[in-house]
């Protein structure tokens, strides 16, 4: 079909556009932006007054719970949230049951998704077999099958042999190894950051160097090996330290945080709040505040969503025996703005870290409106405000500290392929 | 953030942690307390009318016999009728829910819930689902509260010293895993308490302890100088284990109260200890039977505070 999209303002961060431009989309890709080609026919009109019309977003960790945990959440479920919140590219960690370790369970993931013909689903393999930290997986055939990345996910590698000859491996065919640190044996049990209010309710604790040995020995490693290193959703300000100090040196490295930890501390806890059971821990203030500043800087390259639904059963428990995580996929554009307007940061700069930074870290042809580039492309209404409600979230998970808390800006229309696959109902 | 223990008027609606609880209302349970206990002192309790008619289970998660017979007791001695749950492991082991197990439990026309269980939390989170009528008592959850153990401390210590503002106190042990040591530092310190400290290994100490209001001793010859009541904690045989502590033996020659370290507190200063007892580990038998010891009267102290704390979530004046 082809799609004018006019009067939006056109934010392109890759190709420094910030501009009222129309766009203009014809057989699945970016035709033209500002002038209408001569030769074409409009078959349908995107009126973008007093929207912003941006390229798709891309999370790098969203969990979509399949295959095994289709309880918690489905490929259906999760892709209708996704487009709802503009996002037409994601990363799936390995975490899945079975695990993501074997090219069959690849394909037919990617399969799934494919009929569905929503967002594009980028599986992360599994760097060891069963995400048990002790056999390599076939990484050349994982990727070939369609894994962009390899990954532990939240399991623990501590054979560290093991761990560098993953690295070596993966740098052997140039694949990106995604890591998030975490010592298990200093996290273990630990369900809360090791501060002031884990001590005040009781909670088992997992301190800040669990965090800060991990990434130490990783940085090493990549050194060593010269792998390319995503490091995960850190949660410390004195990782945001190591990681400013390893890009100084040149190591080629990325790094990303996840959505809840550069607005919640550990404060959000309150009287137990299971829904702010978090991996890793939320910290406190000075840590969030330096993972603000970290991301503003571009020391932490990219935001993502770090989507775990989990269902009711499972969170409705004491706050240590409910299981981590929070759903995510509608609320990553609405708190990259809420943390843009409370910066007073440019609004262009701030959609690069969730459109073309992630985009390069997965090392994909995407995040982009170039001309003849795919045609994803989020167009959202910047002061639309909305509540957190579980009733107005299409993911499965209604789990998030989000709830109840008023957001400002809202998707009207997700484009993939140049198909408008999520129209709001609203107005 | 509404405090979950106090209804909209300000009143008790449970007791969950003695954290967030107004002086007034601390000092309104002990005078309950003190009323329940006869004048003479020897701490003999008459049997009231204040609960009749009214159910009190005690539903434990975490086996306790010595707690749990307490709250019976005092329970009776208020004439409701008391039902005792041991849950233990059994049903979750069934694979019911914690939220199924109080579903049901609702259903059965309860007034009072007294709940124990092995999580921090577990308290609040029941206290959050169950219908309004009804009231919580936290029997102790996890590391996190214990806060009638804690009360009846305060009694005790008010019974011997009679005032609290010019107290020293140290409570020494496993402040780390400790509900117990959580809920006295609260109270003490709302109860206006000048000097708390906390005597342990840094291995059993909470990071930040500080911040609750506490001085931090890590040398017991020190922590115990001029201190006018002493809270030992009991120190749970496992910490040798997760590489907390070498040994039992090391522990009570640097940790354990003897005559000898107990002569540097102030000469009238009392002994505590919530029970059950480790002698040879925490405490020596010469202290924890010397003269200075007021074990045994908190454990009577405890019935009296729990009448008083059921009394006054059932509304009677």
């Amino acid at each position: 079909m082809n799609i004018h999209i006019k009067n939006g303002r056109l934010i392109d961060p890759k190709n420094k556009i910030d501009a009222v431009q129309d766009i203009f989309i014809a057989s699945g890709k970016v035709l033209a932006t500002g002038k209408k080609p001569n030769d074409f026919t409009v078959e349908k009109i995107i009126d973008a007054n007093g929207l912003v019309v941006v390229p798709g977003l891309i999370d790098l960790a969203a969990r979509l719970r399949e295959p095994g945990y289709e309880y918690k959440a489905t490929l259906e479920s999760e892709m209708n949230a996704a487009v709802a919140g503009g996002i037409t590219s994601l990363a799936c960690p390995p975490d899945t049951e079975p695990v993501l370790d074997e090219p069959g369970l690849v394909e037919m993931l990617k399969h799934r998704a494919l009929a569905l013909s929503q967002a594009h689903v980028y599986p992360i393999g599994a760097l060891t077999y069963g995400l048990k930290g002790m056999e390599l997986t076939e990484m050349a055939e994982l990727a070939d099958a369609g894994c962009v990345a390899f990954s532990q996910a939240d399991a623990s590698l501590t054979d560290t042999r093991v761990l560098m000859r993953a690295m070596q491996y993966a740098a052997t065919f140039n694949f990106g190894v995604w890591l998030r640190p975490q010592d298990s044996f200093l996290a273990r049990e630990g369900v809360a950051h090791d501060g002031e209010v884990a001590t005040r309710l009781g909670l088992p604790s997992i301190p800040v160097c669990a965090e800060t040995i991990a990434l130490s020995t990783m940085l090493n490693l990549a050194r060593e090996t010269g792998v390319s290193l995503h490091v995960c959703r850190i949660s410390s300000a004195a990782s945001v330290a190591m990681i400013r100090e390893a890009k100084k040196e040149g190591l080629p490295i990325t790094c990303d945080v996840s959505m809840n930890h550069i607005h919640l501390s550990e404060m959000d806890i309150g009287y137990f709040d299971s829904n702010c059971h978090l991996i890793p821990p939320l910290r406190n203030q000075r840590d969030r505040d330096a993972l603000r500043a970290g991301l503003l800087e571009g020391v932490i390259d990219a935001v993502c969503s770090n989507h775990s639904p989990v269902d009711d059963d499972a969170k409705q428990l004491p706050f240590a025996e409910a299981e981590a995580g929070a759903t995510g996929l509608e609320l990553l554009l609405p708190l990259v703005l809420k943390w843009t307007r409370q910066e007073k940061y440019s609004l262009a700069e701030a959609i690069a870290k969730i459109t073309v930074n992630p985009a390069r870290i997965l090392k994909i042809n995407a995040g982009h409106l170039s001309i003849g580039a795919v045609a994803d492309v989020c167009i959202f209404d910047p002061e639309k405000d909305w509540k957190v409600e579980a009733s107005a979230l299409l993911s499965q998970g209604k789990n998030t500290p989000f709830l109840g808390v008023e957001m400002l800006g809202r998707v009207r229309y997700t484009l993939v392929n140049g198909q408008i696959v999520y129209q709001a109902t609203i107005a | 953030m509404n405090n979950p223990q106090l209804n909209k008027q300000g009143e008790l609606q449970h007791l969950l942690s003695t954290e967030g609880l107004p002086s007034h209302i601390l000092y309104d349970i002990l005078d309950r307390a003190s009323a329940f206990v006869d004048g003479a002192g020897r701490g003999e309790i008459r049997k009231v009318p204040l609960l009749h008619g009214k159910s009190v289970f005690n539903v434990f998660f975490e086996n306790s016999t010595r707690t749990r017979t307490t709250f019976e007791i005092a329970a009776k001695r208020l004439s409701a009728d008391v039902v005792n749950l041991n849950i233990g492991i059994s049903s979750t082991s069934k694979g019911e829910t914690l939220l199924d197990t109080v579903d049901n439990l609702c259903a059965m026309h309860a007034d009072m819930f007294v709940v124990r269980h092995a999580q921090s939390g577990a308290a609040h989170f029941i206290a959050k689902h169950v219908a309004p009528e009804i009231h919580v008592i936290n029997a102790g959850d996890g590391r996190h509260a214990h806060p009638t153990q804690a009360i009846l401390d305060m009694f005790t210590i008010r019974h011997y010293k009679k005032e609290f503002h010019n107290l020293r106190v140290a409570i020494v042990g496993d402040i780390l895993h400790s509900r117990v040591a959580r809920s006295q530092i609260h109270a003490l310190t709302t109860l206006g308490v000048p000097e708390v400290r906390v005597i342990a290994p840094k291995t059993l100490l909470p990071s930040h302890v500080e911040q609750l209001g506490v001085r931090v001793f890590h040398d017991m010859e020190q922590g115990l100088r001029d201190v006018d009541v002493v809270l030992m904690l009991r120190l749970q045989k496992e910490r040798m284990l997760g590489a907390a502590l070498p040994s039992a033996q090391e522990y009570f020659k640097y940790y354990g109260l003897t005559q000898e370290k107990l002569a540097l507190a102030k000469s009238d200063a009392i002994v505590m200890h919530p029970g059950p007892m480790n002698r040879g580990i925490e405490i020596d038998s010469s202290v924890a039977d010397g003269g200075q010891s007021v074990i045994l009267p908190q454990v009577t102290f405890g019935i009296a505070v729990r009448m008083a704390v059921m009394s006054m979530l059932a509304g009677a004046k």
